[in-house]
């Protein structure tokens, strides 16, 4: 009986899949239930919500939520962080925090930028600006950090979208810049420091992405120079990949396997021992444009900067087939095992079937702004945003 | 001047008395207000963060007095303080209190924005009403609302007369660089020349020495010689030939110093430029710079602010606001401005423009000839 009951609270948790950071929870654009691909704007649980100012961070779900960052004011100086209900759009609450590093950006990009992330009890939400917010799922403040506020030269002209990642009890905020380039480590229980890590000074809009689980957890940051493998805990380096990689599309884990757009595309396999790696196959017609490849079971998708699609084999990188997307394309893909669906900065969300042999456009759904987040997947619903709006986009 | 509750508001108010003890209120606001960069007092304050469910609406007076001695990281952590117990108080609040707060000038801007924001949300007709008194307010963000309904009005106007005149009087009474340049340019459209350079404080007139060595980016952090001194008539080595400080000046409205008309569009080049500002007293002041390039600035020999940063976007006014001081009498105004390797069209501009406010946004004005 008591089982029962506990199930029966713990019910509204069951009904929604959680996405909890940039491409889910593996960081990787795979979406791990159904999804249907006649999903849009007029679905019986649809819905679509303004939003108080301008952001191109994407949505995360925990829980029964959806949340979502927006920066407003003359210079962006309000940052905001917002919780909906994920049944029907209603605003659970909303924290106004005022910037406290530049909010000076490139006009195609904005203050909020960087996508939130959570453990499930937590969620985490960083800025441009660099300041960084961790609140319970009530939206009560656990603690919060003003990174540029800190170092003053921690800044990028154009605007910052690292989007933390959560490690074990480890917040690890991405700070890296032509002038004071930098990744913390910060204690998700209170905010402070646990480690500052130098890092190649260099504009990077790159994510870092977490391999393994448990204890055994490592983090993934990317560079202009490579790729470091750090231990969460400590900061410091397990291992290195130092052939250069891109600066702006991120790396995707697979399994063991991580992409690396470095050279077009590079498949590294981290060894056994957790100190090592070893080349498994490099491409340079896989390389991404602005998104960051995409997993689906054994294939990964890359949609270069012309706006092709490319599917091909994680294990030995072998093209399988490409198609022509409507770009141009900002966005990260994110793939059921049947299909994909990725949205142009237009508004136009393309659903592509992801069959053995080909890909084939089966629907799509416009919705009339500009797109340049990745999608969230939870409930058989996927949640965009745009400057102005958030939508619940459903069968 | 601190606020404190008496019983009998709070009764007239529909508010429950303080829940918390005054020693739990005080450790909760000592340590918002102690929080420092770097995660200082994180720890502290996460300890006693929990006093904030047992606080009340009859807090925020409180809480926004606290802000006035916290820094920015202490007012964030006020700011949700706030925010989390308005949250549930179901839009109940001490009005005349946040009122009479937001109308103290001598309280600090950010609080009196909040204080504004809480009734802007909660009692906006009352916030609408009050707008037009902040045109002459010291916080640029109040300031700017009451600006920004001249702005609508002058726009919404068909009388050109009267919309000229509201233009004007943003000119006058704005302080934001757009909100000037829309007026600035309704005027122009009509004939008015606006003197932008002179409105806005900009420092057209240098001298300037260069170009210097910057290959590889290593001469941003090289001390040459005009960082050891300013001597107007002395000569160095440069990057090829020996080099000597000559006048330039701008006429551009934002004050751009366009440095390769001085020595042409080369690369891996530094220049310094040196001017002076004849302060009419002693005063705290901002500095304000744009530059797409790398860049340090000095006030009176104290280095201020450097950014090794090179066309990342471009060249902004207000980009940087740096505040300093200035004192009675002439002040010494030195900018070192790098440009780097890049050869793509958009990396060719080598520029910068300074312009020196109060802490409201009001410009500066040098004494002298030169930079009035």
């Amino acid at each position: 009986m008591k089982a029962l009951i506990l199930s029966i609270l713990l019910l509204p948790f069951s009904l929604f899949g959680n996405w909890l950071s940039f491409r889910g929870d593996a960081g990787n654009g795979s979406i791990p239930d159904k999804l249907s691909p006649n999903v849009g704007t007029t679905g019986k649980t649809s819905w679509r919500i303004d939003l108080p100012g301008r952001g191109l961070s994407s949505p995360i779900v925990a829980g029964n939520l959806v949340f979502v960052t927006a920066s407003s004011g003359p210079k962006e100086e309000t940052l905001h962080i917002m919780a909906f209900e994920i049944k029907k759009g209603k605003k659970a609450w909303e924290r106004k925090f005022k910037a406290t590093g530049r909010t000076v950006c490139h006009e195609k990009t904005c203050v909020a930028a960087p996508t939130m992330a959570s453990d499930g009890k937590l969620v985490v939400a960083q800025f441009s600006s660099n300041d960084v917010f961790c609140l319970n799922l009530k939206g009560n403040l656990k603690w919060l950090r003003g990174l540029t506020y800190d170092y003053p030269n921690a800044a990028n002209g154009l605007g910052m979208s690292s989007s933390p990642v959560i490690a074990g009890e480890v917040v690890i905020a991405q700070v890296e810049n032509d002038a004071e380039s930098f990744t913390a480590g910060l204690s998700l229980a209170n905010g402070s420091t646990l480690w500052k890590k130098e890092r190649p000074r260099g504009a990077n809009w790159t994510s870092p992405a977490v391999i393994g689980n448990g204890g055994k957890q490592q983090v993934l940051l990317q560079s202009m120079k490579g790729l470091a493998v750090i231990d969460p805990k400590n900061g410091k380096d397990q291992w290195k990949y130092e052939e250069g990689a891109s600066t702006i599309p991120s790396s995707t884990v697979a399994g063991h396997t991580i992409l690396v757009p470095s050279n077009g595309l590079t498949a590294l396999k981290a060894r056994a021992d957790g100190r090592s790696h070893t080349q498994i196959w490099r491409d340079n017609k896989l390389g991404p444009g602005t998104g960051s490849p995409t997993i689906s079971g054994d294939m990964l998708y890359v949609v270069n900067k012309a706006n092709v699609l490319t599917c091909a084999k994680i294990e030995t990188g072998e093209i399988i087939w490409r198609m022509r997307l409507k770009g141009p394309m900002s966005s990260s893909p994110v793939a059921t095992r049947e299909h994909l669906f990725v949205f142009n900065e237009e508004g136009l969300g393309q659903v592509v079937e992801i069959g053995p042999e080909e890909g084939k456009t089966v629907a799509s759904v416009d919705l009339g702004e500009t797109i340049l987040c990745t999608p969230a997947v939870s409930g058989g619903a996927l949640f965009v945003r745009s400057d102005k709006s958030l939508w619940r986009l459903s069968e | 001047m601190k606020i404190t509750q008496t019983p009998l508001v709070l009764l007239a108010l529909g508010l429950t008395p303080l829940c918390i003890l005054p020693a739990q209120e005080k450790e909760l606001i000592d340590a918002l207000t102690r929080i420092d960069s770097k995660g200082k007092g994180n720890a502290e304050a996460v300890q006693v963060w929990s006093a904030i469910e047992k606080l009340n609406a009859s807090s925020i007076p409180g809480l926004l007095q606290a802000m006035n001695k916290a820094n920015d990281l202490g007012d964030n952590w006020i700011r949700a303080a706030i925010s989390e117990i308005l949250s549930r108080s179901e839009k109940r609040f001490p009005q005349k209190q946040v009122l009479s707060f937001l109308e103290n000038q001598e309280n600090s801007g950010s609080s009196r924005k909040l204080a504004f924001e809480i009734l802007r949300e909660n009692k906006p007709a009352l916030a609408s009403s009050l707008v037009p008194n902040f045109i002459d307010d010291r916080e640029p963000t109040l300031r700017r609302l009451a600006v920004g309904e001249l702005l609508t009005s002058a726009r919404g106007s068909k009388d050109t007369t009267k919309a000229a005149a509201l233009f004007e009087k943003v000119l006058q009474k704005g302080r934001e660089v757009d909100q000037i340049k829309e007026a600035s340019n309704a005027l122009e459209k009509g004939g008015r020349k606006v003197d932008l350079q002179s409105l806005m404080g900009f420092l057209p007139e240098w001298k300037t020495i260069g170009p210097f060595d910057n290959t590889g980016r290593q001469g941003f952090g090289k001390p040459y010689p005009p960082e050891q001194e300013i001597d107007l008539d002395a000569g160095y080595q440069g990057k090829n030939d020996k080099v000597k400080w000559s006048a330039f000046s701008t006429s551009d409205p934002f004050g751009m110093l366009d440095v390769n008309k001085q020595y042409g569009e080369v690369k891996e080049v530094l220049a310094y430029a040196y001017t002076t500002f004849d302060s009419d007293s002693d005063q705290v002041a901002q500095f304000r710079i744009g530059s797409k390039n790398a860049w340090k600035l000095w006030v009176n020999g104290k280095l201020l602010f450097a950014r090794d940063e090179y066309h990342r976007g471009k060249t902004r006014v207000d980009q940087f606001v740096i505040d300093g001081a200035l004192k009675k009498g002439s002040n010494e105004i030195l900018v070192k401005v790098c440009q780097n390797e890049q050869t793509q069209s958009w990396t060719k501009q080598w520029e910068f423009c300074l312009r020196i406010t109060d802490p409201t946004g009001t410009a500066l004005h040098s004494r002298d000839t030169s930079n009035k």
